[in-house]
């Protein structure tokens, strides 16, 4: 029949259309990958610095426009994972690998520290006040032991300040992060039952407290509730103008945060600074240090299995902790102290491919 | 007459179908079994990754209640109380909401005003999750807070429910954020139900003298009881699967409180909140086990969902009748 013949028609020339098309469309797009390959350097990792990062990648291409950085903030644990299976060619950590997880990598990987920061304890009072906390008093409010404002000892230590009859409420992470992290580990070094009773990780089991997601959950929560005290980054509290309560440090003086007297954290803890830069800098020594700190690392292999991608990254390194560390400051994290930049230097010549130092000889 | 072998006229025989008919049937038959498929691996999947933590805590994983990252002891009793807790507040809330605006919307209302009230009840289920979170955060939690948590803790403060701080946030305002979530999934649903009931059950129930009210009651909605559950049942679904506007308000406190005032966690939070950063095995296999958990729950309240909906089968059908 006519109609059977001509929907028969119909059919193969829809096929063969589609067939060109597709192929077409297919062999385009390879040849558009194929053309623009300039090097992409693919990293993953931790969510606090990725403001800096994001920086930094587009100041270096202005000095080496042939390296284009992608940069996935998916969180510390995330970063360890992906470079762990080497799908990326830098992850990124707040804290530091463990033992278990290095012996899992499938080389030796080397932590780089890129900036440094603050968590500060943050608070919803009338009147603003500013607050001062001993260690002590902070790891009894966080155990549930202090649960009121206007508890002698906070008076104590806060003298002239009137701090009403209210219940404190606290707020803390729900969800995994490197902020609890270096929140857990100074408040594990500073008390005892804390140490046994919750211990250090990026999720811990809270004794009391409310969770919110993110910075901004906490923030969040800590602005609309009042008589909440709970625990942020320094730049997320600069950035919102969240009160900032001083810490007492371990010379006994009590510091307030911020960019300086977080830099003097890690200069303090300079002298005592181990190959790996795997150190805990909470509660360092030092006068103007600020007690609740920490690097954050990129996390590098020490045999790199690409050439032209490894010395490229390695550059970037080198750039990174030189010039680039005039771009922190702005954007409210704390740059790297002289003396650990001179270390660091020592590890980013130790980086290799097939042998070779992948920088050349200063 | 002699019999004369007659060619087989039939159409539905395999041999004379047109070769694009086998095609077609090839590629459809491929879809559905793909998507078969899909959740088949889904569950295999899942169920392989969840095996180590299975073999390590075994039944206690289901009836302790310490969440203990550190110590890596997991126990998901405050989990799937929270779930079930903050799902069965939300229907509370839902279902004499939604009911009474589909019965409105199918047996009551004007014709003009029904499409308009119909498209913005839809609206609701249109706003993404995250959005409900943030008005939960800056605006119920603090009404709550402030009006409504005190004046329940005062006039029925007695009975363990409305015990406790108000912070706002809380399991109650899960509760009225999931409700307020899951009444267009209700509305909808009911309203074709009702809309479905033929029309000669309403005239009998008016011609045998009934009021307006009773008319509906005993024809309409009895008639349509299963199909009704079975909407109830697709918004618990719903409800038991949220996950960002529940994280952003209940206070992720894994902890079984009576209180409605008091924080809570749900299974969907606790995988959202902790699956970036649980690096060891042991725990991410933990997270799988509670997503493996949560997707049997939500299947099978769905199966029966899906199941009360069609045994409408009989009484309920479009256009018969």
């Amino acid at each position: 029949m006519n109609v059977k013949r001509f929907s028969n028609h119909r059919l193969v020339l829809q096929t063969m259309l589609f067939a060109v098309l597709s192929t077409g469309m297919l062999s385009l797009g390879a040849f558009a990958q194929s053309a623009g390959a300039q090097m992409l350097i693919n990293g993953a990792g931790a969510t606090f610095p990725y403001p800096i990062y994001s920086k930094w990648f587009d100041e270096y291409i202005k000095v080496d426009p042939g390296a284009r950085f992608n940069y996935q903030s998916i969180g510390s644990g995330g970063g360890i994972r992906q470079i762990t299976e080497r799908t990326v060619d830098f992850g990124a950590s707040d804290g530091p690998m463990t033992d278990e997880q290095l012996s899992k990598a499938p080389g030796q990987l080397l932590h780089i520290p890129t900036v440094l920061g603050a968590v500060v304890a943050t608070y919803n009072l009338e009147g603003n006040p500013a607050l001062r906390f001993t260690p002590d008093l902070l790891a009894d409010i966080f155990l549930g032991k202090i649960t009121k404002w206007n508890d002698p000892r906070l008076g104590a230590v806060n003298p002239g300040v009137a701090l009403p009859d209210r219940p404190i409420i606290v707020v803390h992470r729900s969800d995994g992060s490197g902020t609890t992290y270096i929140w857990v580990d100074y408040l594990s070094k500073v008390s005892k039952e804390w140490e046994q009773k919750v211990g250090r990780g990026t999720s811990v089991n809270w004794p009391v407290g409310l969770g919110g997601k993110g910075n901004e959950g906490v923030s969040g929560q800590v602005k609309n509730t009042p008589g909440a005290i709970g625990y942020v980054e320094l730049a997320y509290a600069i950035q919102n103008k969240l009160p900032l309560s001083s810490v007492r440090n371990e010379a006994g003086k009590f510091v307030e945060p911020s960019i300086k007297s977080t830099t003097a954290a890690a200069a303090g803890a300079a002298k005592n600074m181990p190959a790996d830069f795997r150190v805990s800098l909470t509660n360092p020594p030092g006068e103007d240090a600020y007690p609740i700190a920490s690097f954050t690392w990129l996390l590098v292999y020490k045999q790199q299995p690409d050439q032209v991608k490894g010395q490229a990254l390695v550059k970037f390194l080198w750039w990174a902790i030189h010039e680039g560390q005039k771009y922190p400051a702005d954007l409210l994290y704390a740059p790297l102290p002289a003396p650990v930049v001179k270390q660091i230097e020592t590890t980013l010549e130790q980086i290799t491919f097939q042998g070779k130092r992948l920088l050349a000889a200063r | 007459m002699p019999e004369v072998a007659l060619p087989r006229l039939d159409h539905a025989s395999r041999r004379h179908r047109h070769w694009g008919d086998h095609v077609f049937r090839l590629l459809a038959r491929c879809a559905a079994l793909s998507l078969l498929g899909l959740v088949v691996t889904l569950v295999l999947v899942m169920g392989r990754a969840a095996l180590p933590s299975m073999r390590a805590f075994g039944w206690r994983f289901l009836v302790t209640s310490t969440w203990d990252p550190v110590a890596e002891v997991f126990g998901v009793l405050p989990l799937i109380y929270g779930t079930i807790v903050s799902s069965m507040l939300a229907l509370l809330l839902a279902v004499p909401l939604g009911l009474g605006a589909a019965i409105f919307l199918a047996e009551l209302a004007p014709f003009w005003i029904r499409p308009p009230i119909a498209f913005l009840i839809e609206l609701l289920a249109a706003v993404p999750s995250v959005v409900y979170g943030l008005w939960g955060i800056f605006v119920l939690a603090p009404f709550l807070r402030d009006w409504i948590q005190p004046t329940l803790g005062a006039s029925l403060g007695f009975l363990p429910l409305f015990q406790g701080p108000p912070y706002g946030i809380g399991m109650l305002a899960a509760g009225v954020i999931l409700a307020i979530m899951i009444l267009p999934f209700i509305v909808a649903v009911s309203r074709e139900v009702l809309l479905a009931v033929p029309n000669t059950q309403r005239e009998a129930a008016l011609a045998l003298g009934a009021t307006r009210w009773e008319a509906t009651h005993v024809a309409v909605l009895r008639y349509g009881k299963s199909g009704l559950i079975g909407a109830i049942l697709l918004g618990l679904g719903r409800a038991i699967g949220e996950t960002m506007a529940v994280t952003m308000v209940i206070g992720n406190r894994p902890e079984i409180s009576l209180s409605l005032f008091a924080p809570g966690y749900t299974m969907a939070s606790m995988i959202a909140n902790e699956f970036t950063e649980a690096t060891s095995d042991l725990y991410l296999s933990a997270l799988i086990e509670v997503g493996l958990l949560l997707f049997v729950v939500t299947v099978v309240v769905n199966a029966l969902a899906r199941l009360l909906v069609w045994s409408v089968g009989g009484p309920v059908q479009r256009g018969r009748e």
